[in-house]
């Protein structure tokens, strides 16, 4: 520093950039962080959703399970109608995601004369197990997912999707 | 590394003298505040455009939540100020900036009246700027409807019965602006929207390029 004396126009350069720089940050970092919010914004999610499927009429064949809740999508509010996949497996009650996990098409069961008793997605021929496990070689790179399940006066509740956990 | 990258380039365009032209030339002694406090009021004219530069940054940031619809302009107003972070401060920037840059302007008018600037070689760019402001005052006109609340729709009414007071084309100037001969509504929204985010800004930069160019084609006019 002692023999490499700053100039005054050295000088100049830093302060003048430092503080435009500044006033610069000041000026964007409110805007970029307004932009990335939704990235950002933790979402409290996972109430119980009551359906109209009775668990003493489930059988070990999944059945196509409609059911609808207030979805809160920013400022705009609505009834939305999601499905589910529904069987008894033992004792335990499975629901499953119709969202195919190739590219988000949906699933239904049993529609594929060729290959019975399995969850096939007509866009690429997606094809899955009762389980929900993915058949190797068809699209998918994984199993579908699962909703968490619960009972209330004996109808099905369905919770929020994880990761399948049969499969 | 700057200086290689830049060097890069410039081996290739030869872009120091386009940059050079632009930014490098000598601030006159009379309007540089260090010389004379009071050529402060030289600065006006900057301080405009860095307040325009603002209005048009958190404009564009605003779009990415604003909905211009009668049914959700206010609720999104309303969600993008109080539920997205920063919301207050970008939708404040835009709020106070379309004031302040009111203000900077008549300062700077006033600037230039006063030091006689607007004469000969110079009367082009007085019109040019009288044009500015008038697209200015667009913008606030425009932009003030779009929060949809009842300051907003009463501003518009009392506007569109201003402009329909003028002789003879009053009431098609209103069914141009209001989009409909009796409602201020759904097609007013849209059309202030598409006015306000488009069509001004779009003359703003065309008019502010002919202002600056003419700047450096004439230089700053000389002391009092
Ligand atoms: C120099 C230029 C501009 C001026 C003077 C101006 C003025 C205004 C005013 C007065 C409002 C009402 C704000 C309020 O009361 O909170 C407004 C709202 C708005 N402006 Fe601008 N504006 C300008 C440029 C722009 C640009 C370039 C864009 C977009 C590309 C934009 C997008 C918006 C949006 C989306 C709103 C509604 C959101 C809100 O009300 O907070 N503005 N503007
Ligand atoms: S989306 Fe289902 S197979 Fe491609």
């Amino acid at each position: 520093m002692s023999n490499n004396r700053v100039s005054r126009r050295q000088f100049l350069n830093y302060t003048l950039t430092g503080v435009g720089g500044f006033m610069a940050a000041g000026m964007l970092m409110p805007m970029v962080r307004f932009a990335i919010d939704p990235a950002l914004q933790t979402k409290a999610d996972g109430d119980f959703v009551q359906t109209s499927q009775k668990v003493a009429d489930l059988t070990e064949e999944p059945v196509k399970v409609d059911f609808s809740y207030e979805q809160v999508d920013a400022w705009y509010t609505s009834e939305v109608t999601d499905t589910a996949w529904v069987y008894k497996s033992g004792d335990a009650v499975v629901a499953l995601s119709p969202v195919c996990k190739h590219l988000g098409c949906t699933v239904n069961w049993n529609s594929d004369t060729e290959h019975p008793n399995q969850f096939f997605c007509a866009c690429h021929g997606g094809r899955y197990e009762k389980t929900g496990k993915n058949v190797p070689g068809t699209p998918p790179l994984g199993p579908l997912d699962e909703y968490e399940v619960s009972e209330q006066d004996g109808f099905v509740m369905l919770g929020k999707k994880i990761a399948n956990t049969r499969g | 590394m700057l200086n290689k990258i830049y060097d890069w380039v410039d081996e290739r365009l030869d872009i120091t003298p386009i940059w050079r032209d632009i930014a490098d030339h000598e601030v006159p002694e009379h309007v540089n505040p260090a010389h004379h406090f009071s050529a402060f009021v030289y600065c006006f004219g900057g301080l405009t455009f860095f307040i325009t530069v603002i209005q048009i940054l958190s404009g564009m940031f605003l779009t990415m939540y604003y909905v211009p619809d009668v049914e959700n302009a206010w609720k999104s107003v309303y969600y993008l100020q109080n539920e997205v972070a920063f919301g207050e401060i970008v939708r404040g920037m835009h709020h106070w900036g379309a004031s302040l840059v009111i203000v900077m302007m008549f300062l700077h008018t006033l600037r230039v009246f006063f030091t006689g600037s607007y004469k000969k070689p110079r009367e082009l760019n007085w019109i040019v700027g009288v044009l500015i402001f008038c697209v200015m005052l667009g913008l606030g006109f425009t932009g003030y409807l779009l929060p949809w609340d009842m300051k907003a729709l009463f501003a518009t009414k009392v506007g569109i019965e201003i402009a329909a007071s003028v002789p003879f084309i009053g009431e098609l100037i209103k069914v141009l602006l209001a989009g409909d001969a009796t409602i201020i509504g759904a097609q007013t929204l849209t059309r202030f929207f598409a006015i306000h985010v488009f069509f001004l800004p779009a003359a703003l930069f065309a008019l502010l390029a002919a202002h600056f160019i003419m700047i450096r084609r004439q230089g700053i006019s000389g002391p009092l």
